[in-house]
């Protein structure tokens, strides 16, 4: 067994010291006398879903101020993109909002395939709907399974994740992976459905509605959940828009924006689904948007089955994009020449600016990128949804007892590396 | 009387000390209620229901590291988050053993970058890797298994000799 040499304390480059003066404007002045307490929560803790840290500005109970310090997570996927072609980004891209690798593929293949212009067939937009749609039922099955235990619900995170296996299972059929598949790739998907994907679907989507209920009637009366969420985390509908929030955490202060609906991509245009709205804006209503999303998942799920008998192909023919199958290789002299010029260099892309979104399980994930004639994209950014939700953290908590803050926390759905990246 | 009546027939184990300690300590070792990550995803999946790590004696997830014996670093360590793990990891008490759980953990994964400590051994003393990206549940429990292997070949004295960590 190698011997790893014990470093017997941490280098001092990672050391950090911190200033109560850098506090000066965050929090009231009301905790410079003592007045208030100022509590330090996180950023390892079991209910900040992450390396979050809050810092608390606490009367009592009640929270005064709640100042989020992101960045533990900071990868630097942004700039990592930056050195690769575009075809090896989408794998980096995975990692960022881990909750829901195939969204984030998804708003990154867009953005090139807006660049470069590059066509998506029919089939291949139908088999993202499927995937963007399982993988949709995936975040929010562990979004309820946290949330749930965050509030002392134990064992809804172990019928939660009974569940969430099922689907994992089939995203392995397709990509070989069971989360970061890269599966979408500029102009398609990786690779055709495999021929036991189907089965495991229909499956799948007969078990699964019993499975909802079964999570509906654990939480949705309980008067324990009702009590601990009701009223709780309260933001009108005008502050949740200024505030820069999407998704589920919108729309349960009542707002219509999806962008399935609204800016429709990958042909969800073609699919009959409802939006779930909440009222009241509160966790509750959160929490019965996203279950609620589940049924429309599954609606969308059993349409996109149908057409999936549909034969086409997988993925754009334009070979200045698109590299071969290995079929060809064996054939063509030219086929040789573009599967390695793309898997050498990559393709170019011009000199122009592109910003594609989509909805993923949290909200919109926006994709800025610009090109520079070469194979490589000059900047990228992601525009993430946990990051708007954090920031809005001091606004959702204010005057609530801190045993709120982490069904607050739970309840707008953050992943940390959506936030930091 | 008393405990030989309701044992029967089982007779006599002997034992030396240290494989009496070792069996105790692999058979409820306590990880660190501890995400960074993607890895913590799986690390989730591991403990719930399908795969079920009870099954090897860690069904409790310590939310403190006082009450910790093993350190699994699932994910990508940044430098801001550098520190933070090394104090956890200062705060658990002896004996203690750190699982690398990734390629990120491990030696900074496709983060050859700014932001990423490249490998978490920089910074802790690491027993196991796992390699993975992010490591199946089965290469979680791999990982733990040969920790528990390595932990069978440790005598108490290792940790009794061993100056006081801090």
């Amino acid at each position: 067994m190698a011997v790893v040499e014990t470093p017997t304390s941490a280098p001092d480059a990672y050391r950090w010291e911190g200033n109560i003066e850098e506090l000066r404007g965050l929090v009231s002045e009301r905790a410079f006398t003592g007045e208030t307490m100022l509590l330090n929560m996180g950023p390892h803790h079991p209910s900040t879903h992450g390396v979050l840290r809050v810092l608390l500005e606490l009367d009592g109970e009640q929270i005064v101020n709640a100042v989020p310090d992101v960045g533990f997570l900071h990868t630097g996927i942004e700039k990592t993109i930056e050195s690769k072609t575009y075809e090896k980004g989408v794998t980096a891209t995975d990692r960022m909002d881990y909750l829901s690798p195939l969204s984030n593929n998804m708003a990154f293949c867009l953005a090139v395939e807006k660049l470069v212009d590059l066509d998506v067939p029919p089939r291949a937009q139908l088999i993202r709907v499927v995937c963007l749609e399982l993988q949709r039922i995936a975040s929010h099955l562990v979004w309820l399974g946290t949330h749930a235990i965050d509030l002392g619900a134990m064992s809804v995170l172990l019928y939660a994740f009974r569940e969430r296996e099922k689907v994992l299972d089939m995203l392995e059929m397709l990509s070989g992976q069971r989360m970061m598949g890269s599966y979408f790739r500029p102009g398609g998907v990786w690779r055709d459905i495999t021929p036991d994907f189907k089965p495991t679907l229909v499956n799948f989507l007969g078990e699964f509605p019993r499975a909802v209920e079964d999570y509906q009637r654990l939480l949705e009366k309980n008067p324990i959940w009702v009590d601990r969420t009701q009223g709780v985390g309260v933001i009108e509908p005008d502050r949740a828009l200024a505030w820069g929030m999407s998704g589920p955490t919108l729309r349960g202060s009542g707002v219509n924006w999806d962008l399935r609906k609204s800016m429709p991509y990958s042909g969800y245009e073609q699919f009959t689904f409802n939006v779930p709205l909440g009222e009241h804006g509160d966790v509750y209503d959160r929490f019965m948007c996203r279950i609620l999303e589940l049924w429309e998942s599954m609606k969308i799920l059993h349409q996109a089955l149908e057409r999936l008998e549909d034969k086409g192909p997988f993925r754009s023919d334009n070979r200045k994009f698109v590299p071969p199958p290995r079929s060809e290789l064996g054939q063509s002299m030219e086929a040789v020449i573009h599967h390695f010029k793309l898997w050498t260099s990559g393709f170019d892309a011009p000199d122009e600016e592109v910003y594609a979104a989509v909805e993923s399980p949290r909200g919109e994930i926006g994709c800025y990128l610009h090109g520079t004639g070469g194979n490589m994209p000059r900047r990228v950014h992601f525009k993430t949804p946990s990051f708007m939700h954090i920031s809005s953290l001091p606004l959702l908590t204010q005057g609530h007892f801190i045993a709120d803050l982490v069904a607050i926390i739970g309840s707008v759905d953050i992943v940390l590396g959506d936030c930091d990246r | 009387m008393g405990v030989s009546s309701k044992l029967g027939n089982l007779g006599v184990v002997t034992t030396t000390l240290d494989q009496a300690i070792n069996w105790a300590r692999t058979g409820a070792m306590w990880p660190l209620l501890f995400g960074l990550a993607c890895c913590a995803i799986e690390y989730m999946s591991t403990q719930a229901s399908s795969y079920d790590m009870s099954r090897f004696g860690m069904e409790l997830n310590r939310a403190t590291p006082r009450q910790a014996d093993l350190l699994i670093v699932s994910g990508r360590v940044t430098r801001k988050m550098a520190p933070v793990v090394r104090q956890l990891y200062d705060q658990m008490a002896a004996p203690k053993w750190v699982i690398s759980m990734g390629d990120c953990a491990s030696c900074g994964g496709i983060y050859n970058n700014y932001a990423i400590v490249q490998g978490v051994d920089e910074i802790v003393p690491v027993d196991v890797y796992i390699a993975g990206c992010p490591p199946r549940p089965e290469q979680l429990m791999h990982g733990v298994l040969t920790l528990h292997q390595k932990v069978h070949g440790e005598t108490i004295l290792d940790w009794a000799t061993e100056a006081p960590r801090a």
